[in-house]
């Protein structure tokens, strides 16, 4: 009986189908438990997936490579993904094209601040060069950040977590900065919302007021943009200032 | 679906021939973006077909991210090293980044109409 088991174990992990079926099943059971939390951000349905594959890899001593052979049928569909954004960016370029002497310099501004000081504070407080190029890209969408990260030499998988992490700081800090600032205009609120918080702090703000919350929808893939487009040249002058 | 997602393919083939010959920065599907939405602006948006998978495909999104999150287990060790100095790093990031966003945006749009 054991040894049919043991069969059984060994035929499972070289089919594609144990991963591909595990994170269907995971993702939808996060689903669940993430509805019964209600809007809590920290019952993200991803991250919650993500800690039940986990600790089911853990537990099991399945290499990540094994699950990874039936998971990468999902992940390929990320960079199609990653375009269909487009189709929510293309709603909002009337928009764009009106305020676009005031938003593109804001989300530029904010994008290169963020990025520059994540990188700078953590050098300086003694993370590794990887953990670095890793949170370099962590206010863009998830998606876009992903790419970024593997484009420069970061980890994908790291830059995942940074990024949620950092949609959580944000809607915790959105009020209090706006507060402190003065920035009561609930188009900056939303525009400073989507540029350093994503998709994340977008939907709160949209909870509070609809401009808010359009004015963050195109700080999301504007941001993506101009962040894949300034993270590579940080990259450059950290390897520059600091050779390995 | 068959065509949207033919021309998603597409476009992101295209970004990724186009960063790699061309030597560009730019992780390929967001060029593969950025021609989509060339496309749509010149096309007047897209159809009704297409706005309805792509909005589709983007409700599930998150799903799209678990298996890249889970490789996670692989980094646990770096995770638990770098832990401080990253969270530091996103708090006054994140807060840097708000600030300046909200505060330019509102200095710039003053008196422009909402």
């Amino acid at each position: 009986m054991n040894h049919g088991i043991d069969f059984l174990w060994v035929y499972l992990q070289t089919t594609p189908l144990l991963g591909l079926g595990i994170t269907l099943l995971a993702y939808q059971a996060a689903q669940k438990i993430s509805g019964r939390f209600g809007a809590s951000t920290l019952a993200n349905p991803m991250l919650i997936a993500v800690g039940l594959i986990v600790v089911l890899l853990l537990a099991t001593g399945t290499p990540y490579p094994v699950y990874f052979q039936g998971a990468q049928y999902i992940h390929v569909l990320l960079g199609p993904a990653t375009v269909a954004l487009a189709v929510p960016m293309y709603a909002n370029i009337n928009q764009i094209h009106r305020s676009a002497a005031a938003i593109l310099p804001a989300i530029l501004a904010g994008s290169a601040v963020a990025a520059a000081s994540a990188m700078a504070i953590a050098h300086l407080l003694g993370a590794s060069r990887q953990t670095v190029l890793s949170l370099a890209p962590k206010s863009v969408t998830t998606p876009i950040a992903m790419g970024i990260a593997e484009q420069i030499g970061g980890q994908p998988s790291l830059t995942a977590v940074f990024v949620l992490l950092t949609g959580i700081v944000s809607i915790m800090l959105a009020g209090p900065v706006a507060r402190a600032l003065g920035v009561t205009d609930w188009r900056a609120v939303g525009l400073a919302a989507g540029t350093a918080g994503h998709g994340l702090a977008t939907a709160r703000v949209l909870l509070l007021n609809e401009t808010a919350g359009a004015f963050g929808g195109l700080a999301i893939g504007l941001n993506g943009l101009f962040t894949s487009l300034i993270v590579p040249l940080l990259a450059e002058a950290m390897a520059w200032l600091m050779p390995q | 679906m068959l065509r949207t997602l033919t021309i998603l393919i597409a476009c992101q083939f295209v970004g990724e021939v186009a960063a790699r010959a061309g030597n560009l920065p730019l992780p390929g599907p967001v060029i593969g973006l950025v021609l989509l939405l060339g496309w749509l602006i010149w096309r007047g948006g897209p159809d009704a077909e297409m706005r309805e998978n792509c909005s589709g495909l983007l409700r599930h999104l998150l799903l799209l991210f678990v298996p890249a999150g889970v490789g996670i287990v692989t980094q646990l060790d770096v995770l638990r090293q770098n832990l401080v100095p990253a969270l530091v790093a996103i708090v006054v990031s994140t807060a840097l980044g708000l600030g300046v966003t909200g505060w330019l945006m509102q200095r710039l749009s003053r008196g422009t109409r909402r």
